[in-house]
């Protein structure tokens, strides 16, 4: 018996997945995005409208931080777009070669460090890379290349792309995992049209499987840059809030949570710290939106 | 059935013992992890004897992530009876949110000096919110054995300590000097505000900065921070990722010489190091000059204004005004000098020594804490930041006076 047009056991069904949801999600990030709009004079909450945001723009101290924690942002993801996904690639194009043995044994491997917390990876590569007790110095001064070792984590020069880097090498598997799927599911009669064609071997992965798994990386470049741009336990574990040496690898995450909470001496402020957020949410917005307007409507037509 | 006879017996028992507690719990915030084994078997116990009804838990939480942690959870109404404050600024702001009581009228709060409470009032010192505790005492720890055999003397001038760190490194036994860059606060509280108040004079250059009459970019101020462009050469190498436990352990293992310090090391110092210790306190310019000793009012207990055990809060904190309390605390932790009017006893050598500067010498505080962290850039997150850049040679003495007072005049009156 049909009572009114509505399905009423889709909205019964969905019902609890939403009502969670808009509770943890939705609520409180635009509680965040008003929260932005107030500021806190002699303990009364006074709204400002876009002021924070003027500050944050406007007053150097704030606007330096910011653009410098951006910047770095960008370079975090830089990293892992021309480190992270080739190396993905190509780990997923050796794996699925069939005549490769213990692939499931390299698979695990190389997918371990991912599952692993970041607390743990901070502290085990800042141990590894430690001028005093790390073992970094002897394995490098071992095959005669002392000469490239330097305290990685507390040169400006070097914290942020080494930070990358490890973060790279913990993240690396999630590429890989997601090419090798999309490996794995290329069609066999496809292949072997190449084949009888004569395109055999590596001009079949450029030619061939790489458009294939394009869709593929377009998932992993945007999941690699919202992921990048919501960055911070890294960082906080080896560098502190302060995200040190000298702000070198200070990204949003830790000058959001420095502002945010406080930090040391410094109170936190509610109200300037959901601005930082509301710019973050700003910028991860756009971002996907160029990707899925820009980006995936392109891809589509190399799907099946 | 027997699951069931159990799980009623479990039940009851549960319900019998929530009734049979009919005593006080208090809870207390605090950071120092440090500390968990002393007041769990020492300062509690000795409390609990004297006030049989009333229990006290000690839940601390890490040092970097307190602020935080507290402030989420008075917010949230989930915070301790009992809360561990921070010198000034934070902890003020508490109490204007009226997360902490006023103690001014508590008994105990007579046994204290007006210096001594005021990193804990309003800035009229109308209202004292928490009960002082303690104060640490910067200068440098030495290893008396190391310093033995190279036949070094004390250094008391600020030549006299550059002399005795190049004849450490050019033997190449020792490690000079054990500091690290990593973690950037060490640089400023163990370099910068440690050796500074020298330079402007302890309190007189401090309140004149608050004042507004002297700057950053006068040379009192900028001249800690050329002696700190000197230090980098004998920090060993890699000290630019050396964090602060890094540095305890090189100078516990006895592999550097000198360790610029705050008295609270001397616990655990002397758990780990199994080499005498000395103390020297920051280098003068010329012998006989004046010195000044960086003696900051540390740590002091506050009681939640929302604590439903208000009555049994302040029986502990009046109790931390005693004597007893005082000596249990300087003797249980050495290197954390009480801040009461009672004249305590104290057994370790190593406090002793740094306790007896205060008869020598002057006592300040850090500069950066009081009124002048208020604001964004805050003046201490800033002085890390300097301190490091100044070690590390990356910029000079001058610029980083110019660029702290741009930050400062950019908030604070006075030093407009």
């Amino acid at each position: 018996m049909k009572i009114s047009g509505i399905k009423w056991h889709i909205v019964i069904f969905l019902a609890p997945a939403v009502l969670v949801y808009t509770a943890i999600m939705i609520v409180p990030l635009f509680n965040t995005l008003r929260l932005a709009l107030f500021t806190e004079v002699d303990q009364v909450r006074q709204f400002v409208g876009l002021d924070n945001f003027r500050t944050l723009f406007g007053n150097p101290h704030w606007s330096e931080q910011f653009w410098n924690a951006l910047g770095n942002n960008f370079w975090f993801f830089f990293i892992h777009m021309i480190v992270q996904n080739p190396i993905g690639i190509a780990l997923a194009a050796i794996l699925s070669h069939p005549r490769l043995r213990f692939a499931a044994i390299y698979r695990t491997a190389i997918f371990v460090p991912t599952i692993l917390s970041f607390v743990i990876v901070g502290f085990a590569w800042k141990l590894i890379l430690s001028p005093i007790w790390g073992i970094t110095p002897d394995m490098l001064n071992a095959v005669g290349l002392k000469w490239l070792y330097a305290p990685y984590l507390g040169k400006e020069e070097y914290a942020l792309t080494t930070l990358a880097l490890i973060s790279v090498w913990q993240f690396v598997g999630i590429p890989m995992m997601l090419i090798y799927a999309a490996l794995l599911s290329i069609p066999e009669e496809v292949l072997e049209a190449g084949e009888v064609d004569g395109i055999t071997g590596f001009s079949a992965f450029w030619k061939i499987k790489l458009p294939l798994i394009l869709p593929s990386i377009g998932i992993i470049s945007i999941l690699t840059f919202v992921g990048n741009f919501n960055a911070f336990d890294l960082i906080y574990t080896t560098q502190g809030a302060l995200a040190g040496p000298a702000f070198s690898t200070d990204i949003l995450g830790t000058f959001m949570y420095r502002t945010f909470f406080g930090f040391q001496l410094q109170l936190g402020d509610p109200h300037m710290g959901s601005a930082i957020a509301s710019g973050m949410f700003g910028i991860i917005l756009v971002g996907v939106c160029i990707y899925l307007f820009g980006i995936q409507t392109r891809l589509r037509r190399y799907q099946f | 059935m027997t699951r069931k006879i159990l799980s009623l017996a479990l039940l009851g028992s549960t319900i019998l013992g929530g009734a049979a507690a009919a005593e006080v719990t208090l809870t207390i915030e605090s950071w120092r992890n440090d500390d968990l084994t002393l007041w769990q078997d020492t300062i509690i116990p000795a409390f609990e004897a004297a006030n049989p009804d009333i229990k006290v838990k000690f839940t601390p939480s890490a040092p970097a992530e307190y602020n935080a942690v507290l402030n989420s959870k008075l917010d949230a109404g989930s915070a301790g009876d009992l809360i561990t404050c921070r010198p000034f600024d934070a902890s003020l702001a508490l109490y204007d949110a009226g997360h902490l009581a006023d103690l001014s009228d508590l008994d105990g709060m007579s046994n204290f000096s007006s210096v001594a409470k005021s990193a804990w009032q309003t800035d009229d010192a109308a209202a004292s919110f928490c009960m002082p505790m303690a104060s640490v005492i910067h200068g440098f720890i030495y290893n008396k054995d190391a310093f033995a055999e190279l036949g070094l003397e004390i250094p008391e001038t600020e030549a006299e300590f550059f002399a005795a760190l190049e004849t450490i490194k050019e033997d190449g036994n020792y490690i000079p000097m054990a500091m690290g860059t990593n973690d950037q606060w060490e640089a400023a509280t163990m370099g910068y505000n440690n050796i500074g108040p020298n330079y402007w004079k302890g309190e007189e250059g401090r309140l004149a900065l608050i004042a507004g009459d002297q700057k950053l970019t006068d040379p009192q101020w900028v001249a800690p921070y050329e002696a700190l462009a000197k230090w980098g050469e004998y920090l060993g190498d890699g000290y630019e990722a050396q964090t602060y436990p890094d540095s305890q352990n090189i100078f516990t293992l006895g592999r550097a010489a000198i360790y610029p310090a705050g008295s609270w090391e001397i616990t655990g110092f002397n758990a780990q190091a199994d080499f005498a210790m000395g103390a020297f306190k920051p280098p003068v310019q010329a012998s006989g000059d004046t010195c000044y000793i960086s003696d900051h009012t540390d740590i002091a207990l506050g009681m939640n204004a929302a604590s439903p055990n208000a009555e049994a809060a302040k029986t502990f904190l009046n109790w931390m005004g005693t004597s007893e309390f005082a000596s249990i605390y300087a003797n249980a932790l050495p290197g954390f000098f009480s801040l009461s009017n009672h004249d305590v006893a104290m057994e370790d050598p190593l406090a002793q020594e740094f306790v007896s500067w205060r008869g020598e010498c002057e006592s300040t505080i850090r500069s950066t804490y009081q009124v002048l962290s208020r604001g964004t850039p805050n003046l201490e997150n800033e002085t890390w930041g300097a301190s490091v850049a100044a070690i590390k040679g990356s910029k000079s003495a001058t610029d980083l006076g110019m660029e702290l007072q741009d930050g400062l005049a950019s908030w604070y009156a006075p030093q407009k």
